[in-house]
């Protein structure tokens, strides 16, 4: 048997691999994620990346997949590649037989009576989901701050911000708790995560995964993906929840590419990699600007072609991306009313009519970014207002998608920082709401193009020693190129270092407080979680 | 109370010409509902039909049903529209609690079907075109019941209850365009409008129609101008006018309430009207005016519909033959007279009585129970015929009794009643009433011994041969029989008894 604190470090595709062997069980594994969680999730210092913590389930299917497995013959063989993998979930993506809070009081206690089709497709490749995991309420933030129930913590500084929405996903990959993790990405909720805790997130083509059971934000540019710490390993998680849906009418027809093989390929020569001009530069952090001319020297030697590509409309998409979705968002969010679900909040005084206790409920369970953002866009929708607000964003938004286009004829995969920082301190924004929206500057523009993206680690800057991200872009439906040229790009890198980025974050267990031994005995961390 | 004052309609026709305009919501009778897979079905135990899509819960996303489509289609060709080759679904924003997401996804401004027209035949056959502006699909609201209250409205109510089984239910929405020059005859056209309505849909199949459950429910916009004037006036719009006649009693009151604010030199105010089915008024609902803010955006969770021309060519192939074709080749089939069949049309029953040949009856016996019994009723009850709830099955039932002499006319018009008043089957009435005609020989034979004893004379003239004269004796029988007995087979009795033979 691997020593824990060995196992929790391997990749997906390595455990995976393990599992398949017998060097390990799932139980095992699942354990050590578990314990793991116990040792640095929780006290005044932890990390914060779960809201929920789903040990009994996730070790009831450990079991089952170590019991097929054990037993052999043709249920063994059929096992998925990842069967007995761990996973956690973003706390926006519903599951049966754990609560969904979408980091809202508005939705505390609430338990779902469906599963998302993602779960159901983690659920069929009997992976162990070890919880649910902290997030901006409803997904809106750049800093996992304005979770209602406290900020997650980045695990390379305590007092740093883990990206966001989906710090709590990205964090947990970061910080070990979990090989894998789903994330929503909306503006750039998965990929500026992955690039300031240095790990990989995918924002996949819109449609190309269900969004069949996520909390919507902004219905539009709404997108799972999956996050984790090799490259080989989104492509690996990609691959279980993607492909069509008949739940969910924007989900594409087309069969699902082949992506672990794409991760595979190991080349990148004669590829046109674009550098977008409007995405580097003026506005980002030297450290940051640094590490992204290393990556492309490093792409350059492979022989890949770098060329420079102008999108002059991506200017406007920040811009346009703060209409369309407050406007979505607004009616997305009219459902938490108190009426049939969650929290419902009476008015102290005077009649007890729908519209008071309506407003009484949307008041007491929505936070200010929440409100703010409703307010935005139900003010963008509003008659009068519509054709010079949602009308013109809409409208910037085809200007987006031809930049696109135009970049992709000369460029096969384009190339940028993810984000024009390394992560900033816990509060720093937290006043400042146009401050924080700059942080996606440089990931809006996919998700109104709908095109996908992948954001990998490019190493720490150097003022600050934080991680910086590399953000791949490809065109629509060529999810498959996004895992080729970051594969490859990942391999050159992790050479350089000599090891992978994570390798370098500090250990955390000396960081918790109250987390001495990072030895804890499996049944004690059940019980601690118990009473969490 | 409502205390508008109103003007005689017929004072109002001379001062002012109406302007009608109707919204028409038909639901479809699709087996699931328009954006999830929960059933469509009337009438089950509250918030059974739902899941999670129908709820609002969170996460969920709506597919749009195919066969909904299928039918708005169908429904469109029949109107004589066009079919977009694209369009799209929006989201109407507001806050109620029927509407489990707080938005009702709806067609804004592109409707599949628009550009249509509908001839409508009025009673004395006179044809008036009515042109229709669109037909959208839209999803129906859940169903509020206000308790605690006098009235069963929100006012006075303590609390509501909400069932979300209607919720999802598909609808199409029918919208024409101002209808001008209807003149007096525009309470006539309405309500044949809404009938014509409702007949397409009906025999398209794609809807029940059934209008005492909402199946189809009008909107009927109303507004005068003086005589002469192109502009038009303020409209209202009488709200969920749910039967035929209630649509012409609306528009007509409508009328004549305008015409007195008019007249008293007030605006009309731009309402909505509740209709009052008791009193034949309408109160004032909610004001209405462009203030209202739906914050119409188009459905980011729905793909464009586009239906193919070859769909919709097949579909037009495929639609039955339209109702005025039907009805020339109805009434040839049951060879009534020209009369005799815009009575049935004009009556309603056109549809009932179909159903009734197609249980059993014959032409005429269909006729003579619909437009001799069951109409006569309806009017007295003040509801459409087919409100009543006579099954074609009862009819055929009574048919056939009074053709086997079990009971006479009379008696099967008294079972009717029965049947009516939820007494049970006609032959359980008849059972139960003692109604039956008497045919046990028996007592009839004492009877016919009592009438010729009674009238000697008589009994000889028959025996000498003047037959004739049975009439008599027969006349005795039945009024000792409280005409109880089958009078043709007194009259073979009293033969026999004599040894007459005929």
């Amino acid at each position: 048997m691997t020593d824990n604190n060995e196992l929790i470090r391997l990749s997906a595709a390595d455990l995976a691999e393990k599992l398949a062997a017998g060097e390990v069980t799932s139980v095992e594994v699942t354990q050590a994620y578990l314990d793991r969680i116990a040792a640095v999730d929780g006290g005044e210092r932890g990390v914060n990346a779960f809201l929920h913590v789903n040990a009994e389930e996730a070790l009831a299917v450990a079991a089952e997949v170590d019991a097929t497995r054990a037993a052999g013959g043709a249920e063994a063989e059929a096992l998925h590649v990842l069967a007995g993998v761990p996973v956690a979930v973003k706390d926006l993506i519903v599951t049966v037989g754990q609560p969904t809070t979408a980091g809202s009081k508005i939705l505390e206690g609430w338990h779902s009576p469906y599963d998302a089709t993602v779960v159901e497709r983690l659920r069929a490749a009997k992976m162990p989901i070890l919880g649910k995991t902290n997030l901006d309420e409803f997904a809106m933030g750049s800093s996992t701050e304005h979770s209602a129930y406290g900020p997650t913590r980045n695990p390379w500084d305590l007092d740093r911000i883990p990206g966001g929405s989906g710090g709590g996903s990205a964090a947990a990959v970061a910080a070990f708790e979990a090989p894998l993790a789903l994330g929503t990405d909306t503006g750039g909720s998965i990929r500026q995560p992955g690039a300031v805790t240095g790990t990989v997130g995918v924002k996949p083509t819109y449609g190309s995964v269900s969004r069949y059971g996520a909390i919507a934000m902004a219905s539009s540019l709404d997108q799972i993906g999956p996050v984790s710490r090799t490259v080989l390993d989104s492509a690996l998680l990609h691959q279980v929840i993607g492909g069509h849906d008949p739940h969910d009418s924007t989900s594409l027809p087309d069969p699902l590419a082949d992506l672990v093989a794409a991760a595979k390929t190991g080349n990148v020569e004669g590829l046109r990699i674009g550098i977008i001009k409007e995405l580097h530069g003026e506005g980002y952090q030297a450290g940051v600007e640094n590490r992204f001319n290393d990556a492309l020297e490093l792409l350059k030697e492979a022989g890949a072609q770098i060329v420079e590509v102008s999108c002059p409309n991506f200017q406007y998409a920040l811009g346009a991306y703060y209409l369309i979705m407050p406007s979505e968002a607004s009616s997305n969010l009219a459902k938490f009313d108190g009426v049939r679900y969650g929290l419902r909040v009476l008015p102290e005084d005077g009649p007890m009519t729908i519209e008071r206790v309506m407003g009484a409920t949307r008041a007491a369970g929505f936070g200010d970014e929440v409100k703010r953002r409703i307010i935005l866009g139900t003010y963008a929708l509003s008659a009068g207002y519509y054709d010079a607000y949602y009308g013109s964003a809409q409208k910037v938004r085809t200007l987006v998608q031809r930049d696109f286009e135009a970049a992709f004829t000369v460029a096969d995969v384009l190339i940028s920082p993810t984000a024009p920082t390394t992560a900033f301190r816990l509060g720093e924004k937290l006043d400042d709401p146009l401050a924080m929206y700059l942080n996606d500057v440089a990931t809006i523009p996919a998700n109104l193009a709908g095109v996908p993206g992948l954001s990998l680690p490019g190493g720490l800057a150097d003022e600050d020693g934080l991680p910086v991200g590399i953000q791949l872009l490809a065109p629509a439906r060529e999810d498959a190129r996004l895992y080729r040229v970051g594969a490859v790009l990942e391999a050159l890198l992790e050479a350089k270092w000599g090891g992978p980025l994570l390798a370098q974050a500090p250990d955390l267990i000396a960081g918790v407080a109250g987390s001495a031994s990072s030895v804890v005995e499996p049944v004690e961390t059940l019980e601690a979680q118990e009473a969490k | 109370m409502n205390t508008d004052a109103i003007l005689s309609f017929e004072e109002a026709m001379e001062k002012y010409d109406p302007v009608l305009g109707f919204e028409v919501h038909v639901e479809l009778n699709t087996k699931t509902k328009m954006f999830s897979s929960a059933p469509n079905v009337f009438g089950d135990e509250p918030n059974t039909n739902v899941n999670e899509v129908d709820l609002g819960m969170p996460g969920v996303l709506p597919v749009v049903n195919k066969a909904a489509i299928e039918s708005s289609i169908k429904i469109g060709l029949a109107l004589n529209c066009k079919i977009a080759e694209s369009c799209r679904f929006a989201r109407k924003n507001y806050f109620y609690p029927d509407t489990p997401k707080n938005f009702q996804t709806s067609q804004y401004d592109e409707p599949i079907a628009y550009d249509g027209y509908l001839d409508i035949e009025l009673s004395d056959g006179t044809v008036f075109r009515v042109e229709i502006e669109r037909a959208h699909m839209e999803e129906d609201a859940g169903k509020l019941t206000h308790m605690g209250g006098a009235t069963g409205r929100i006012q006075g109510a303590d609390f509501s209850l909400v069932d979300y089984n209607r919720a999802g239910v598909p609808l199409v929405e029918i919208v024409t365009k101002p209808i001008e020059g209807a003149g007096s005859r525009a309470p006539e056209l309405a309500k044949a409008y809404v009938a014509a309505v409702r007949e397409i849909v009906k025999n398209l199949g794609v809807s029940d129609a059934k209008m005492e459950r909402g199946n189809v429910r009008c909107d009927a916009n109303v507004s005068l101008r003086p005589h002469g004037r192109e502009r038009f006036g303020i409209r209202s719009e009488t709200k969920n006018v749910n039967s035929l006649r209630a649509v012409e009693h609306a528009v007509r009151y409508e009328i004549q309430r305008h015409a007195a604010v008019l007249d008293s030199g007030e605006p009309v105010i731009q309402e909505t009207r509740h209709w009052h089915e008791d009193t034949r008024t309408t109160t004032s609902g909610r004001a209405k005016s462009d203030a209202d803010d739906y914050r119409y955006f188009p459905e980011p969770d729905l793909v464009p519909v586009v239906p193919s021309r070859e769909w919709v060519e097949e579909l037009r192939a495929t639609l039955p033959e339209p109702p005025a074709a039907r009805r020339k080749r109805l009434q040839a089939d049951w060879g009534y007279s020209d009369l005799e069949f815009r009575d049935v049309v004009n009556a309603g029953v056109m549809d009932e009585i179909e159903e009734t040949i197609a249980a059993g009856a014959s032409a005429s016996v269909a006729r003579k129970w619909w437009m001799g019994e069951i109409v006569g009723r309806a009017k007295n009850a003040d509801v459409d015929p087919g409100q009543l709830g006579v099954q074609p099955a009862t009819i055929v039932e009574l048919a056939r009794m009074v053709e086997e002499g079990k009971i006479n006319n009379k008696m099967a018009s008294e079972v009717l009643d029965g049947v009516l008043a939820g007494e049970g089957t006609p032959a359980d009435i008849v059972e139960k009433r003692g109604l039956a005609v008497v045919s046990d020989d028996g007592p009839l034979l004492e009877a016919i011994d009592a009438a010729l004893a009674a009238q000697p004379d008589v009994a000889d003239k028959i025996r000498g041969g003047k037959v004739q004269a049975i009439g008599a004796i027969v006349g005795g029988v039945m009024k000792a029989t409280r005409g109880q007995a089958d009078a043709a087979r007194v009259r073979e009795l009293i033969l026999e008894k004599l040894g007459v033979t005929v």
